[in-house]
Order: structure tokens, then C-alpha cells, then sequence
């Protein structure tokens, strides 16, 4: 599928050429290249996977065009990780390859690009239309490029997006030696899907935002195939693995923010329509931000959220009765320097995770991460089980040019 | 807004009329009335600039004298009757190069404000209370970058003085915004074209914190001056920034079309 989506791009980008080379154009090369470190703290919970250390790299290079005056830009940004203990991780994505026209009243965009939704912090509902690369962490912000063809249009009345999705990404799943992974192994060779047209269905999607006074509120629905797998236990040469089901849905979603002062009070919900089920899913809560602490450049912003399920235990998603808390320090200074600490606590399971993210600027080009993710769960039923003994600290340098 | 301008409004207008009055309004006037028409004339005399483009680079040095670059390319829209709105994309350091800043400002109240995330591609609506936090660690707080608005300050007209760009008003000015981080701002405005020549900033124990001086004005259009460096120096920390300006262009066709989310989004 990835291929197909990458020779489509290739074809309108093609097509392009002739208007690139007569017009006047802008070229850009820039992005990023990283090393990562990550060293598991506790014995894997799995046979195949290694206890220690892991290494790992990155490049996402970006690459852009631009002629009529800024009206029309081809982007395209490659990404490639390698991996030393996890062959699955170790993969290549085209993150965007896509031709951008802004016209008078609407833009247009054609190729392999990536759109976010929602207006929360720990989970992500409503954004929707992008693939989650699930091997890059498991925050579920890496996403996969998505084929699409949309028109954005901004009326007095609002933004109004749409978008025809034609061809769908799977996730990306750990292979066996991977950590954080699964205790069986996920064959996604063998993904299966409820629609006869599998992987090439034709999604479609519309979205409607506005702003009025301090509210961002945002509307949308799609028809298509659903980004999250339903993983089915099967007994393969007489080896149990998963195999990711995809199912096809009707979703609508909203999103909602008001910013007050120092609050942003934030609203995600979706009604999800699988036959024969539907059901209602939401994350809420606020971010709180104290100015200026001690009289110093410091800032200290205080998040807290819920998300719900309406099926409880029954989700397939984590988040189904779920507390988050948070605290983001901003130092303001001159190599921005922050460090935000997370905890999750599900209600239902009494399974808890911790995150913590500290990072800052070196000179004008690095940037230095240290991440920290802990995990507690004791009870089998709980999807975040699976990742009890894969508690980790990561130390990622990243160079930007 | 404490005091009615339209008497000065008027005063100040007979005053450009006939030269020959002009010290008739002023000798009437008290220190406050006199600051805050001197403030007015300032705004006034700028206003028409309709739509202005200009790349910003600052300079940032620590105690130490180590320095650190950013690179900033801003478009802004007048809006007749309100604040002013404006698109920056940053360029310089290199890890947030694409981020764009989405800013429709207010007289009065709070700003509306949106960050790009480019990494994620992700539109936050932030809050636009941290007025007194440095612009992307400089010596330049946000609110010393906002477009000025008379209503944002009242005055009090302190003393004539020399200056840099010759003979000088000495206005002290005290921010309205309970958010400030100032307690009062001493600004040397030129008699002749109302350019402001120097800032004093006062933090909010009264204490001196910064001193900005502007230099090298050019004038745009005929009638817009702007400087093209702006040093800033911290007292307090001995930090500095230099800030200058580069490439401005005025009325070059922007309408309000160009400032939305979706040129946010788009903005590079």
C-alpha cells in the first residue's frame, strides 16, 4: 500500500515538474537526524526480547519546493529508523510527499501528508485521519503518511476541511524482540480486513472549525476504516499470534477548547459506529498555567484529564476510566529547557505509568532529550499488562540542520 | 480608559493647524493630559501603515558575552478600530524552525493566540496572559513586542530633555494590564516625529530591569519610522539582545484572508 500511495505522489509530482522548472522556485532541504539510547531497567518479561540496552538512529530530512509565488509546494519528507534489537522497528515511511495549490478561496492538497485533530494532551480520540506508527513510542504521536486528496476552505462561517482517503496504512506493531512489545507475536503479513476492498477502500472524511471569542471548536465525521486494529488470537503451525482485524465505521467527533486567562478547558468526544455496536468514548479536563513562578522566566503548567469509555473494561483502546495528571515546567531560557512529568491511573485495573521528558537545547543545531517511562500492572485483563517489565530511560540526541 | 481624549483630540488638531498655539493647549494641560496627548499624537501619526512585512533577528548574549540567534520572518495587518494581527514563522534555532505564531491583539483584554507545531502539525490556541514572559528566551518579553495601543498605559508627561534623536518628551507610562511585569515604562519620545528613542522598564517591585534604545530609524512610506536595531539590556542579569530589522515592506496588498488558521498551518 505504502508503495502504491509513494508512486501516486510520485505521478503528481511528476506532472508538476514542467510548471517547477519554467516558474521561478524555491528549494529547501532541512530536518533532522537522531541517536537514541534506551536502557531497560527491569529483566524482559519474554523470552525473545534482551535485556539492557538498546541503540537506535533516524533521519527525516524535508525537502521542499515552492513556485507561483508561494501559491503552489511540493514537500516531501522521507523517514528511515534503525534499530538493534528490533527488526520491525527498524522500518522506512514517507511521513509526506504531497503538492499543496492555494487558490482564492480554498487550498488543495494531493499525496502523502499528515492532519491532527483535538485539542487534549494524553490521549488523542478525535484525530483520526492518520495511522499511528506504533513502533516510534507508544504515545501514539507518530504517525504514518496518509494518501489523501483534500480541499480546506476558510469561510466567515468557519474552516471547512475534506478529505477522500484513498488506500489505508496499518499500524506498525513491535516484533517479538521489541520493547515495549507483546507477549505473542503480531503477524501484520496477515492483517484482515471487514471490507471486500481490504486495504484499498476509499475513506471520506469532513471537518468543520471555528473560533468565537475564546472557544476553538471543531466537528467532524468519517466513513471508512478504523486506524485501531482489533488484535484476534489464532493459532498459527500451531504457534498462538494476533492478527490486526480492521473494521469499517462511522464516526463523529468534536472537539472543544476554551482558553480563560491562564485555564484552557479541554473537551474531546467520539460516537463510533461499528456494526452492529456503537459507542461513545471522551477525554477532558484542563491545563492550568502559573506565570512568571517565584518571580522568575519560569512557567509551571498543571494538566489533569479523564478519559472514558462507554464500553468500560470492555475497550479495546486504554483509556476506558483513566485519571492523568501532569505538570510542565518551562524555564524560558535560552535553550528552552523543559521537563514535563505525567502519571496515568486506570480506575478500573488500578494499573498505573509514569512519564518524564526533560530536554534542552545545545548550541544552535542539538537538541538533548532524557525520557523516562515506568509501568505498574498487575492484573492480566489490563492491556497495559503486557508492558509491566518494559519500564525504560532514553537519552536521545538530535541534530537539526 | 480613565480620561476623555476628545478635547485633546480637538486641542491637538488646532494645534497642527496653527503652529502658532501650540504651546496655548499644552500650558493648559496637567502632567497626565499632556502624557497621554503626547501618546495619542504618537499612535496617530503611524496610523495608515495598513499592512507591513519584515524578517527579525536577535542577537541574544549571556553575562559571558556567549550569543545565540533567532531568526524571525513576521507579516502584520492594521485592523481599523482594534489591535493589530500578525503571522511570524520562525526560522532560527533550527529545532523550531516552522513554528508559526497566529496574534490578533486587543486595546483592551486579552489576545488570541495560535501556535503551529510543525512536528505534529498540531494548532494549539494558547493563552495570552504570559505578557511578561521572554519572547523565546530573550530580553524581550512578549509584551514589549505587542503592537503599542494608547489604551493600554495612562501617562504622565515628566520633563524635556535632550536625547539621542535631539530634543525629547519624557513620558512615564503605567501598563493597565494587571499582568505586566512592569510597574511603570519612562519613554523618550523625539519632539519632532514622536519616535520613541528610549525605554526605561521598571519590574514590578519599582526596581530598574531594563533599558531598550532604538537606533538607525528609516522612514517607510513617506511617513512610518522604524528602527532597524533595538539593543535591550537587562540590569539585573547583564544579559542583552539586539534585535534587527530587515526587509520591511508596507502596503503590499495583505487583507485579512492571510491571517487564519489555515495560512497558519500553511505558513513557512
Amino acid at each position: 500500500m505504502a508503495a502504491r500511495a509513494t508512486w501516486l505522489s510520485l505521478a503528481v509530482a511528476g506532472a508538476m515538474l514542467p510548471s517547477l522548472v519554467q516558474a521561478e522556485t524555491y528549494f529547501e532541504v532541512s530536518g533532522k537526524v537522531a541517536a537514541e539510547v534506551r536502557y531497560f531497567t527491569e529483566e524482559a518479561a519474554y523470552s525473545d526480547q534482551s535485556d539492557g540496552g538498546n541503540l537506535s538512529a533516524l533521519a527525516e530530512p524535508q525537502f521542499l519546493w515552492e513556485w507561483s509565488d508561494g501559491d503552489d509546494r511540493i514537500t516531501f519528507v522521507p523517514f528511515a529508523r534503525v534499530d538493534q534489537w528490533d527488526d520491525e522497528r527498524t522500518h522506512a515511511d514517507i511521513r509526506e510527499l504531497n503538492w499543496l495549490h492555494v487558490g482564492e478561496e480554498y487550498e488543495l492538497r494531493v499525496g502523502l501528508g499528515k492532519v491532527f485533530w483535538g485539542v487534549t494532551e494524553f490521549q488523542h480520540l478525535v484525530d483520526t485521519i492518520n495511522q499511528t506508527d506504533g513502533v516510534e513510542d507508544i504515545d501514539g504521536e507518530d504517525k504514518l503518511g496518509q494518501p489523501m486528496i483534500s480541499v480546506s476552505s476558510v469561510r466567515d462561517w468557519g474552516i471547512v476541511d475534506l478529505f477522500v482517503l484513498p488506500g489505508f496504512r496499518e499500524r506498525t506493531f513491535a516484533s517479538e524482540e521489541g520493547r515495549p512489545g507483546f507477549p505473542i507475536r503480531v503477524d501484520t503479513d496477515k492483517a484482515r480486513y471487514q471490507s471486500d476492498d481490504e486495504d484499498r477502500h476509499i475513506d471520506l472524511a469532513a471537518r468543520w472549525s471555528n473560533s468565537f471569542d475564546v472557544y476553538d471548536v471543531g466537528v467532524h465525521v468519517f466513513r471508512g476504516t478504523n486506524r485501531d486494529p482489533q488484535l484476534q488470537t489464532e493459532l498459527r503451525s500451531g504457534q498462538p499470534v494476533l492478527v490486526p482485524y480492521y473494521t469499517l465505521m462511522t464516526q463523529v467527533g468534536v472537539d472543544l477548547q476554551a482558553t480563560i486567562d491562564s485555564w484552557l478547558w479541554k473537551f474531546e468526544s467520539r460516537y463510533r459506529n461499528v456494526d452492529p455496536d456503537d459507542f461513545t468514548a471522551a477525554q477532558f479536563g484542563f491545563e492550568y498555567t502559573l506565570y512568571g513562578l517565584f518571580d522568575s522566566a519560569t512557567d509551571l503548567g498543571l494538566l489533569t484529564e479523564y478519559g472514558w469509555d462507554e464500553r468500560g473494561t470492555d475497550a479495546t483502546d486504554v483509556g476506558q476510566n483513566d485519571l492523568y495528571l501532569g505538570g510542565r515546567i518551562t524555564l524560558n531560557d535560552e535553550a528552552d529547557s523543559q521537563l514535563l512529568a505525567g502519571i496515568s491511573r486506570d480506575l478500573d485495573y488500578d494499573s498505573t505509568s509514569v512519564l518524564v521528558e526533560a530536554s534542552r537545547r545545545f548550541g544552535s543545531n542539538w537538541k538533548v532529550s532524557l525520557d523516562g517511562r515506568f509501568f505498574s500492572a498487575d492484573d492480566q485483563r489490563d492491556t497495559a499488562y503486557a508492558i509491566r517489565k518494559d519500564d525504560h530511560i532514553q537519552l536521545t540526541g538530535e541534530y537539526y540542520f | 480608559m480613565t480620561l476623555n481624549s476628545k478635547p485633546l483630540k480637538l486641542a491637538l488638531a488646532a494645534a497642527i493647524a496653527s503652529p502658532l498655539m501650540i504651546s496655548l493647549p499644552v500650558q493648559a494641560e496637567n502632567p497626565m493630559e499632556k502624557g497621554l496627548a503626547i501618546s495619542e499624537e504618537a499612535k496617530r501619526r503611524d496610523l495608515g501603515w495598513q499592512d507591513m512585512k519584515a524578517q527579525m533577528q536577535m542577537v541574544l548574549r549571556n553575562k559571558q558575552g556567549q550569543e545565540s540567534v533567532r531568526e524571525v520572518r513576521m507579516k502584520s495587518l492594521e485592523v481599523d478600530n482594534d489591535g493589530d494581527k500578525s503571522l511570524s514563522v520562525f526560522d532560527q534555532p533550527l529545532d523550531v524552525k516552522g513554528t508559526a505564531f497566529l496574534s490578533f491583539s486587543h486595546p483592551v483584554g486579552a489576545d488570541d493566540q495560535w501556535l503551529y507545531l510543525p512536528a505534529l502539525k498540531r494548532v494549539k490556541r494558547i493563552a495570552s496572559r504570559n505578557k511578561s514572559g521572554p519572547f523565546m528566551g530573550s530580553e524581550f518579553a512578549y509584551e514589549d513586542l505587542s503592537s503599542f495601543e494608547v489604551e493600554k498605559y495612562t501617562y504622565k508627561y515628566l520633563r524635556n530633555e535632550p536625547c539621542d534623536l535631539g530634543e525629547c518628551f519624557v513620558v512615564e507610562q503605567y501598563p493597565v494590564d494587571k499582568n505586566s511585569g512592569y510597574t511603570r515604562r519612562v519613554v523618550w519620545l523625539d519632539t519632532a516625529e514622536y519616535r520613541v528613542s528610549k525605554t526605561e522598564f521598571y519590574d514590578r517591585k519599582d526596581s530598574p530591569l531594563k533599558t531598550l534604545t532604538n537606533h538607525d530609524y528609516q522612514q517607510y512610506e513617506g511617513k512610518h519610522w522604524r528602527p532597524d536595531l533595538m539593543k535591550m539590556v537587562n540590569h539585573q542579569t547583564g544579559k542583552s539582545t539586539d534585535l534587527k530589522w530587515t526587509g520591511y515592506e508596507f502596503k503590499t496588498g495583505l487583507t485579512d484572508k492571510d491571517f487564519n488558521k489555515n495560512t497558519l498551518k500553511r505558513a513557512r
